[in-house]
């Protein structure tokens, strides 16, 4: 989405709005499932992104974990009719409220968005399925509330990938689609973003704001963790709006103003800015923050190489998200002689034969785990068999894959259900089936 | 200075009265200092009077003899004599009540009179109290207490007994009950000040409250993340957005099925309240809008139908904020205007709505300049001078510590009446030094209760320039400690005129003004 900085009226919540038990609920919180990882679509090919597992749980149960911990008691979840089959089995203690969307479809977040106006009555906590965090969420919401802000989000200064990505020659990254923010000077206002793809050469900056914020950074290692505090009047905005760039001058009409709030800080002599003749924030009223995380975890994983890594630090998170859960799950049945490392995770149901070796690996459900089979550095997903003497090193192996006897890899990435013959070397090789080497 | 109080409050707006409310612009400062001398005489006079009924009755007392009833009368007659004009009748009462009682203490055994001894100083220290409690801050509540007998201890209010481990666990039971988070104080503080609390602005109270929050309504989880962070101050803005946030917990509220609107609402608003105190001391202006809304809820009859009394109570909020804030500030820039002429050099302190309005107001018959006085750590001053600015009037900037070089060059100071920062009366008293007329504005609905000394967040104090912060590692320093003191009092000699939406009074009238208000 690219944000306009324009002037706007506010509104407030409108009178005789939902009641809930006595009182007004502050924020709904929607959860984004529904988008297909476009990105990774060597991961994704079998299974739907919500469900592909980071640290041996699907990726939709990080966020739902987070918006249980905060305190939310229901969420709206959309997403696909596959994913809300498996949503019971995450033992939530919310409740979730799915609205579903054709698969096929590819809906941005301001789509899924319109599908269910009808069932946002007030401020929005928007997440994305795909975030894994451990971020104060107090501070998103406390900018939100402080400055009645139109939109405030979340961002971290990104994680630095230090693991080979397996299909990647080299150490070149993907061209990366950076995003231009810009911030105030006190960081916390968010003034333009800019996806480097919708730009041609040059990026544009307005004189006006210039002359408004004189002092600007602008950051482009920051990773947008697509989470969204949101105004409800931006909604009904968008319901009316198909295209949000050519908004400048409808919104005004969606947002009402309240005299008593106006005059209070009218007579509040607080400025967020200093040295010029201009009211408090400008007297722009469309107000967008940013939080930046300096510390702590936050994963967005769209991509290979962020699933590598969120998965390589799950060991480490892990223990603070569900503290009843020990790393090697307790129904795994482990030979004596098999020497599994600290960090390394072992699913539900999985078997683990002598004199292996499994080292800073995560290893899904029900595997099965031959005697002599060195796995280190690798991610394995459900259901994979490896034969006895197989050799993996940094790999990412699908569910349902099989690894023959002897087989040797290295830097790999096994599609699923494939079946890697037996005494094979490969190294940095993506294995798919043939059926899917023509797809984009 | 306590006792001060007792003796001269003239009647306001009463004509002909001794004190400055004469609006004759010239000679000022002639008329100003009699007042002031004449104030003093009083005192003195009054605390000396004071002394010999102690004194009286400690000898009766011991003697057991009436003559000194003959004293007593005498001391009291001279009591009646200084008492031309005064409707203080607490005066009256205090100096009777002793008399009466010691008219009965003929033929009692020793231990009994220790006990009616005793009896009596908390009798006149309880009236002495109440007294004091609706006396404002101006005279501070701290200075008071070494003029009270010994035996009572007069009871603090609690945002500055930070130190009582007994007061601390009351206030975290009360919490605790109401299911609003605890705040903790931060840093090490100041000895000397340990008994106000220290709060720092990067732990709000919102880190403890889950989001949908079950027993706050989310516009006042906003308001007191507003106080907090200081993004709504000064007392008339606090205010303002206090009955905005209260006017949407109505809008919102539905009562439940066995309970009465009138009743049950104020329970409601109670957690509220303790968590706006949690993020920041309620201001005066805040408590008496407070005292109003649960008076008016109280207030509902059990036949009205919900909606009909939901419309009542925010018609009731429009109108208070109508009267007590727009028309007041009317009235009062409406007597301020007059006090300044044509030419006029004026000092203002920091920021304060109600100042910044009757500058702008008189702006537009009068041609003045204003010199404007600031202060770290807050540099409200700056926004001040931004709104003047913006309306055309000329200013001058100075930092505090330039006030001694600006004396020379004004002639009329004027202060609002809650100045929420560090030594306000620094420029009060260098201006005394030069005899110079001051005004205080002063609203009534925000005068009742006294201001609340606090200690602000210390981090404040941190200054970076050219990237580099001194103090940025005093945690680490265990014999450092910094304190950011916000408000102040300064005492009434300092002050030549409140000027009040009642009229312009001397500052020793104003308890006067207070309790005719109570009374209302």
């Amino acid at each position: 989405m690219n944000y306009v900085e324009s002037p706007s009226r506010f509104t407030a919540p409108p009178p005789g709005a939902e009641r809930e038990e006595n009182l007004k609920m502050e924020f709904q919180a929607v959860l984004m499932a529904a988008g297909g990882g476009s990105r990774m679509m060597d991961l994704t090919s079998n299974i739907p992104k919500p469900l592909l597992l980071v640290g041996n749980k699907p990726l939709i149960w990080y966020p739902l974990n987070l918006m249980e911990r905060l305190g939310f008691e229901e969420v709206i979840v959309v997403t696909t009719r596959e994913v809300q089959k498996q949503l019971p089995q995450m033992d939530s203690k919310m409740k979730l409220d799915t609205v579903c969307i054709p698969e096929d479809t590819d809906m941005g977040t301001a789509d899924s968005l319109r599908q269910i106006h009808g069932k946002i009555k007030t401020d929005v906590l928007v997440v994305s399925c795909d975030l894994i965090t451990d971020a104060a969420l107090h501070e998103v919401i406390d900018l939100f509330r402080a400055h009645d802000a139109t939109v405030s989000m979340l961002m971290r200064k990104a994680h630095d990938f230090t693991e080979p990505v397996p299909g990647q020659k080299g150490k070149n990254k993907e061209a990366e689609q950076r995003d231009f923010v810009g911030v105030d000077d006190t960081c916390k206002r968010l003034l333009f973003m800019a996806n480097e793809a919708d730009l041609d050469d040059e990026l544009v900056i307005r004189k006006s704001l210039m002359q408004k914020y004189p002092r600007m950074h602008i950051k482009t290692a920051l990773v947008d963790a697509h989470l969204y505090c949101m105004k409800k009047w931006v909604l009904d905005f968008l319901l009316e709006n198909k295209f949000v760039y050519l908004f400048a001058k409808d919104i005004f009409s969606f947002a009402k103003e309240d005299d008593l709030l106006n005059l209070a800080r009218e007579k509040s002599f607080w400025n967020d800015h200093h040295g010029d003749m201009n009211d408090p924030y400008h007297g722009t009223k469309l107000r967008c923050y940013v939080h930046i995380m300096k510390e702590g975890i936050c994963y967005r994983v769209n991509t290979l190489a962020s699933y590598i890594e969120a998965n390589r630090q799950a060991p480490k998170f892990m223990p603070a998200l569900s503290q009843e859960e020990s790393l090697i799950h307790p129904s795994a049945q482990i030979a004596d002689t098999s020497m599994i490392g600290a960090d390394s995770m072992v699913g539900y149901m999985t078997k683990v034969a002598e004199n292996t070796s499994i080292k800073r690996s995560i290893i899904g459900a029900s595997c099965t785990v031959k005697e002599k089979v060195k796995i280190a550095n690798s991610i394995i997903m459900q259901n994979v068999t490896f034969e006895e003497g197989c050799c993996i090193q940094g790999s990412v192996i699908c569910s349902g894959a099989v690894i023959e006897k002897g087989a040797d890899l290295k830097d790999c990435l096994v599609g699923s259900t494939q079946c890697v013959d037996a005494k094979s070397k490969h190294v940095n090789e993506v294995i798919v089936g043939n059926d899917r080497l023509m797809e984009i | 200075m306590s006792e001060g109080y007792r003796t001269s409050p003239g009647q306001p707006g009463v004509p002909g009265n001794s004190a400055s409310t004469s609006s004759a612009p010239d000679g000022e400062g002639k008329k100003v200092t009699h007042e002031k001398l004449d104030g003093q005489e009083l005192s003195k006079e009054e605390k000396q009077r004071l002394r010999k009924e102690k004194k009286q009755q400690k000898k009766t007392r011991r003697q057991d003899k009436t003559t000194d009833d003959g004293n007593s009368f005498s001391t009291d007659g001279k009591n009646k004599q200084q008492q031309q004009q005064k409707t203080s009748t607490t005066n009256t009462a205090t100096g009777d009540t002793p008399v009466g009682n010691e008219k009965g203490t003929a033929g009692r055994s020793k231990a009994e009179f220790r006990a009616e001894r005793k009896a009596k100083q908390e009798n006149r220290a309880k009236q002495s109290k109440k007294a004091d409690q609706s006396q404002p801050a101006a005279l501070g509540k701290t200075k008071s207490v070494p003029s009270e007998p010994q035996l009572v201890v007069k009871r603090l209010p609690d945002h500055i007994q930070a130190d009582d481990p007994a007061a601390l666990k009351k206030l975290a039971k009360k919490l605790e009950r109401q299911q609003v988070p605890l705040r903790q104080d931060y840093g090490s503080k100041v000895i000397l000040f340990l008994h106000l609390h220290q709060y720092s602005r990067k732990m709000p109270l919102t880190q403890q409250l889950t989001i949908p929050s079950t027993v706050l309504h989310p516009a006042i989880v906003r308001l007191g993340l507003q106080y907090s962070q200081g993004i709504i101050i000064g007392s008339n803005a606090r205010c303002i957005a206090l009955l905005h946030a209260f006017k949407q917990v109505i809008r919102d509220y539905s009562t439940p099925p066995r309970e009465e609107l009138s009743r049950d609402l104020v329970n409601k608003l109670k957690p509220d309240i303790s968590f706006l105190n949690q993020c920041r001391s309620l201001s005066a202006s805040m408590g008496n809008a407070i005292k109003f809304i649960k008076k008016e809820i109280s207030n509902i009859a059990r036949s009205m139908r919900e909606e009909e009394a939901k419309e009542v109570l925010l018609q009731c909020i429009d109108k208070y904020v109508n009267e007590k804030i727009h028309l007041a500030a009317e009235a009062i820039s409406k007597s301020a205007s007059e006090k300044i002429n044509d030419g006029d050099v004026i000092l203002v302190y920091g920021c304060s709505s109600l100042v910044s309005f009757i500058l702008c107001d008189a702006h537009k018959a009068k041609k003045f300049k204003v010199v404007v006085v600031d202060s770290r750590p807050k540099l409200e001053g700056r926004e001040t001078l931004r709104r003047l600015v913006r309306n055309g009037i000329h200013c001058t900037y100075v930092l505090i510590s330039a006030v001694s070089y600006i004396l020379p060059e004004f002639r009329l100071a004027i202060f609002g009446f809650a100045l929420p920062a560090l030594w306000p009366r620094t420029p009060a008293c260098c201006t005394l030094g030069h005899l110079l007329p001051q005004s205080t504005d002063a609203q009534t609905a925000g005068s009742e209760r006294g201001l609340n000394p606090g200690a602000g967040d210390p981090d404040d104090l941190l200054v970076t320039r050219n990237g580099s912060t001194p103090l940025k590692n005093w945690h680490a320093n265990s014999k450092l400690h910094l304190l950011n003191l916000v408000y102040d009092v300064t005492p009434p000699d300092f002050v030549d005129l409140v000027i009040t939406d009642l009229g312009m009074i001397p500052c020793t009238s104003v308890p006067v003004v207070l309790r005719v208000k109570n009374v209302e």
